[in-house]
């Protein structure tokens, strides 16, 4: 047995999912500064330096909140709901690869926690299950309006999620690998995959921002029309899962997506630098973080400038707009590829 | 018809082109909008640190002046309770005792003096209908309370410091127009 691995990849475990989490409580600091600075505002600067301390203060008033489960809903899956939004938004994270080899004592360790082979299948299984604890959420609510959110919650995925796999048939035409790890060593230098297939980007990008519920997607939880949506009869920290969720989703998502098209850790120019091979993994691995966090901030910047869409716009754009894009870009790069092999 | 701005636009339904039917040029522009205003200078005054700056002659908290020797120039007379509109002024009078000269300026004063500020509309017909320019209203706002009885504000919150150097200084309402406009007896309230 090997011990050593054991120990490392569980300290790696539990230090990837409190980055998640701190990411993810940031994000929710970092929307309202972002919301606020495009209207003017100021945002949240009371608690602590720069409102630094929020998070928190919102966290302990989540705690604080009187929880109330409906009489007529069903209790199990009413908080089997957002227990299943949490798990699997975290469970994503597991596969991706957050940075190259570190050397300990002589040996190699990778900042992967797994390195499946199948790596972009399993992001879809755990983002397919991922909609059951929205359904099962407003449904158990036994409310109109949380079960019109998570009809259409459920909907979109669906419609959503085709269009995606499709994007990413095209990527694994130019990679020709399913494993998350080898995609981005393929990207090495400037190589990204955003160069190759910049239309399957930008399908993977909408679709993305449907899949986590984001605005101009955010229908399952708009205000306005459904009061909230899914999370209509949740209270306390039930509600507060789902909301952090969300952001656990974007985090992840814009990992996802740094990983498959932006290059991931790779870094162009890095080995000139003349670094040790430590810390040129570290520096690959700020330089992962910067682009996740330019995702989010463009996941937060959408938000703020487009409108949300109507229920009926969304369905078109899914099934007659980005579903034939995807297919003509998996027809266009297969006639690439094959063409290229003829030559 | 004629037209009542020159702003108004002719609506029409022609198709759109390829690069309005992908919405990605749209999309972007309003982005750059968006991403514009996030370096624009905010608009946002930080209350209680910073405060908006105030017109001289603003109409806030009223004081009740004293004179040069710091008696009160009050003397219950009534008229501010006659003339407020919201009927936010009560007061109860009584006599100057022998020996309280250095207090009140004439024999008779408010014992007790109340403003509701929750009635006020902070119209500044007191201070116009006083005859002894003891009432003015301030630049100071009246602050938020967690119930409404703070809100009656008594002699103690109203009456100005004795101490000379804290006086309420209200010669931006006490001008030299506003004193002889108060003594015209052409206009009505003066009659």
């Amino acid at each position: 047995m090997d011990w050593t691995l054991y120990i490392y990849k569980t300290i790696f475990l539990f230090i990837i999912l409190l980055v998640t989490l701190l990411v993810a409580m940031y994000s929710t600091y970092g929307e309202r500064k972002v919301a606020a600075f495009m209207q003017d505002r100021r945002g949240p600067n009371r608690a602590g330096p720069f409102g630094l301390l929020q998070p928190l203060a919102d966290g302990v008033k989540m705690f604080m909140k009187e929880e109330i489960i409906p009489l007529s809903a069903n209790r199990i899956l009413f908080i089997l709901g957002p227990s299943i939004a949490m798990t699997t938004a975290l469970l994503t994270g597991v596969v991706i690869p957050w940075g190259g080899t570190l050397t300990i004592g002589g040996r190699e360790f990778s900042m992967q926690i797994a390195d499946l082979n199948i790596g972009i299948l399993y992001v879809f299984a755990m983002v397919s299950i991922g909609v059951y604890g929205i359904m099962i959420g407003g449904w158990a609510s036994n409310n109109k309006y949380a079960l019109y959110g998570s009809i259409r919650a459920a909907s979109q995925m669906i419609s959503y999620e085709l269009a995606m796999g499709l994007s990413i048939v095209a990527l694994v035409i130019t990679t020709g690998s399913l494993s998350l790890h080898e995609i981005v060593q393929q990207q090495h230098g400037m190589h990204w995959n955003i160069f190759y297939q910049p239309l399957g980007f930008l399908l993977f990008l909408t679709c993305a921002f449907a899949e986590t519920n984001r605005a101009p997607f955010d229908l399952p939880e708009c205000e306005t029309e459904l009061v909230g949506g899914y999370h209509t009869e949740y209270s306390s920290m039930k509600l507060g899962f789902y909301l952090f969720a969300e952001y656990i989703n974007m985090f992840i998502s814009s990992a996802v997506i740094a990983t498959l098209y932006l290059g991931g850790y790779n870094m162009p120019f890095i080995h000139q630098l003349g670094l040790s091979p430590n810390a040129v993994t570290l520096l690959g691995t700020a330089f992962f973080f910067m682009k996740i966090l330019f995702m989010i901030f463009l996941f937060m910047w959408i938000r703020w400038t487009l409108p949300r869409f109507r229920y009926d716009q969304l369905m078109n754009l899914g099934w007659k707009g980005l579903i034939p894009l995807a297919i003509f870009n998996i027809l266009a790069t297969g006639v690439f590829y094959y063409l290229n092999e003829l030559f | 018809m004629q037209n009542l701005t020159n702003r108004s636009k002719v609506v029409s339904d022609k198709k759109m082109t390829f690069l309005e039917k992908i919405y990605l040029p749209a999309i972007l522009r309003g982005m750059s909008i968006t991403l514009s205003h996030f370096f624009r200078k905010k608009s946002t005054i930080s209350y209680p640190e910073q405060t908006r700056e105030f017109s001289k002659v603003y109409r806030g908290q009223h004081v009740l002046k004293r004179d040069e020797l710091g008696r009160e120039r009050c003397t219950a007379c009534g008229l501010c309770a006659v003339a407020c509109p919201a009927e936010a002024i009560t007061m109860i009078s009584a006599e100057r005792k022998p020996g309280e000269e250095h207090l009140y300026r004439e024999e008779k004063y408010a014992a007790v003096y109340e403003i509701n500020m929750l009635r006020c509309i902070f119209c500044g017909d007191c201070e116009d209908a006083c005859p002894k320019e003891a009432i003015f209203l301030t630049d100071r706002i009246v602050s938020s309370q967690y119930k409404r009885q703070p809100f009656v504000y008594g002699k103690d919150i109203l009456v100005e410091p004795l101490d000379p150097e804290k006086r309420i200084d209200i010669s931006a309402r006490q001008t030299d127009a506003v004193r002889k406009f108060k003594e015209n007896k052409k206009y009505a309230h003066n009659k």
